[in-house]
């Protein structure tokens, strides 16, 4: 603003809204959280965890994970951005996993689920 | 083609704001953003022509064209569009839908009516008065609030407080202090659950001082307990409303126990409260007495609550005059202020720091949303005000609020539903006002008060320029207001 001066805390908050290099979307903020600062965007979800060897082995190829792709679906139905499909463990299929109790070696116990 | 690129042919207008002056300089006071800007020239000369009429841009360009170059106009009509003190004529704003406080909204300040006697008779009391609520004298409302009552109502508190780390707990009468037993009990009993409840509980009251002993200063000072006074002012106007019942006035008692007062508890600020009416209205007069003379850190104003055809009520030529009072004391607030020297008009700095964290109430004051009085027998009301009147009863400390009769309240008093107000620039911090004062001069809480709409516009506008001036002279006096929060109970009245 160049004409304008901001006197009061709302005229800096509209002004700061009516910039045209203002994100709305940042804008979305607890009612009664602290005044937004701006932030480094921090990912959620297992994007979060660097799980090296899940998608190539240190070569490059997949002869050598570290991680068999059966653990994706534990990693990825429960804080994952991008949640893997599962049956509905809090009413259906509680039990669903009960017997895996380690996926690299027990996956194939994992229970079929029909509806 | 979206309407809002269509600027360069349709024609601008001015949006909704107030204007004034402060320090040899232009201000808007945005409604209702409530945001304050300092225009500079070229700013302050696009909204005059606006004024006079509507414009495009090319037109506005070119009749400014002699003072400033083509793009600066243009710079500045964007800026004045984006902040919404201008728009398209024919394009209605965006309008905020009708935005209601979130469910169970927690509990800051309960007021506990420990009483509903008192021992004064002031003339123009609304609750003892020719304008009183609640049947007092013969009602079924027990005259005390007996100890079980208290110790249920510190619970109510507690739980409606919710994720609140500090409740306030403000006791009130009647007059407070005729029942200080429960007073003492209620406030060992909230210690006791707040602190297992890991809360906080801020203790203050409103007394009329003629009970003051040593004794119970002694308590007030140690507790840290927050003290208002009622009190008019010298003695002749003291004396002249605020009575005991054989008419005898109360100045010479209250005096002395309030100076002693003042001498022991330093452990707060302490603060009087006084009602203007229309035949004391002589506002410098009452603030020099009350700090100079008695020594009180600040002064609350208010007029008198009454339907209009009392005597004592303030008439509208009354307003006019009592404004004048207010602004000649709001100029010494400002000089002193100027100076970083305390200045105790605290009708002042509560507007400033409202102007100053741009406040846009959709309620004009916490009501039955924040803050609630309970009366002597546990029943929860709008606020101290209602405790005990049925029409306006929101719950009962037992039972806790009745969330439904709550959010019909809030549905019906909402600012967007005043029709009245729609237009006034001064809605952001008026609201339409008190709802106690509404339904004693219309019988009804929801009504506008409109009689005194003048003197709200005029008295904003005041402290609109007072806060303009402190930002352009002593900006730094401002910042005082940044952390502070603020809570409504500080002074009841």
């Amino acid at each position: 603003m160049k004409h304008l001066r901001s006197v009061n805390r709302k005229a800096q908050r509209v002004a700061r809204a009516a910039d045209p290099q203002h994100d709305p979307l940042n804008d979305v903020v607890a009612l009664q959280g602290p005044p937004p600062q701006a932030a480094p965007h921090i990912p959620l979800g297992c994007t979060l965890i660097f799980s090296p060897g899940w998608e190539a082995d240190h070569n490059g190829g997949t002869a050598g994970l570290c991680q068999p792709v059966e653990r994706d679906i534990f990693d990825c139905h429960e804080g994952c951005f991008w949640p893997a499909q599962v049956p509905d463990q809090l009413n259906h299929a509680p039990d669903w996993t009960a017997k895996c109790a380690a996926a690299q070696k027990d996956w194939r116990k994992i229970d079929l689920v029909f509806p | 083609m979206s309407g809002s690129m269509s600027g360069a042919t349709s024609e601008l207008g001015l949006r909704e704001f107030h204007s004034f002056q402060a320090a040899g300089k232009d201000f808007v006071y945005l409604v209702p953003s409530a945001a304050v800007f300092e225009l500079d020239d070229s700013s302050a000369a696009v909204l005059n022509r606006l004024g006079a009429r509507s414009l495009s841009r090319q037109d506005l360009a070119q009749q400014l064209s002699a003072v400033f170059p083509a793009s600066e106009i243009d710079e500045t009509i964007s800026e004045l569009l984006r902040v919404r003190a201008i728009g398209e004529i024919g394009v209605p704003e965006k309008q905020a839908a009708k935005v209601m406080p979130p469910e169970n909204f927690p509990l800051t300040t309960m007021v506990l009516n420990v009483t509903n006697q008192c021992n004064l008779s002031c003339t123009y009391c609304y609750e003892y008065g020719e304008d009183k609520i609640v049947d007092t004298e013969n009602g079924k409302k027990p005259k005390f609030m007996s100890e079980e009552t208290a110790r249920e109502s510190v619970d109510f508190m507690l739980r409606e407080a919710g994720d609140n780390k500090i409740a306030h707990l403000t006791f009130f009468g009647g007059e407070t202090l005729m029942n200080f037993p429960v007073l003492k009990a209620a406030m060992s009993y909230a210690r006791e659950r707040a602190a297992a409840t890991g809360k906080q509980v801020d203790f203050s009251l409103t007394t009329n001082a003629t009970l003051l002993r040593p004794d119970i200063i002694e308590f007030l000072a140690e507790n840290r307990v927050g003290v208002t006074i009622s009190i008019d002012g010298p003695k002749e106007m003291q004396d002249q409303f605020r009575v005991f019942s054989n008419g005898k006035g109360s100045y010479d008692i209250v005096a002395p126990k309030i100076k002693e007062l003042l001498k022991r508890h330093r452990s707060r600020p302490i603060g009087a409260r006084v009602t203007l009416t229309s035949q004391t209205l002589d506002i410098r007069k009452i603030y020099r007495h009350l700090t100079e003379e008695i020594g009180f850190w600040d002064v609350g104003f208010a007029p008198v609550t009454t339907s209009p055809n009392r005597e004592y009520a303030i008439a509208e030529t009354g307003f006019d005059a009592m404004l004048e009072q207010f602004r000649g004391l709001a100029a010494d607030f400002l000089e002193a202020a100027l100076e970083n020297r305390h200045h105790g008009f605290s009708n002042v700095k509560d507007t400033l720091e409202e102007i100053h964290k741009g406040v846009s109430k959709a309620y004009p004051c916490g009501a039955g949303l924040g803050l609630m009085g309970v009366s002597t027998d546990g029943d929860v009301a709008l606020c101290h005000r209602f405790a005990g009147s049925d029409a306006h009863k929101l719950g009962t400390v037992r039972d806790g609020i009745d969330r439904l009769v709550q959010i019909g309240f809030l549905e019906k008093h909402h600012i967007d539903d005043k029709t009245d107000c729609s237009q006034c620039w001064a809605r952001p911090l008026c609201s339409g006002g008190c709802y106690h004062e509404a339904h004693t001069r219309y019988g009804e809480t929801a009504h506008p008060n409109l009689h005194y709409c003048e003197w709200i516009r005029g008295w904003t506008d005041t402290c609109l320029k007072i806060y303009a001036e402190l930002s352009v002279r002593n900006p730094r006096y401002l910042e005082q207001f940044d952390e502070k929060v603020d809570y409504e109970a500080s002074q009841v009245s």
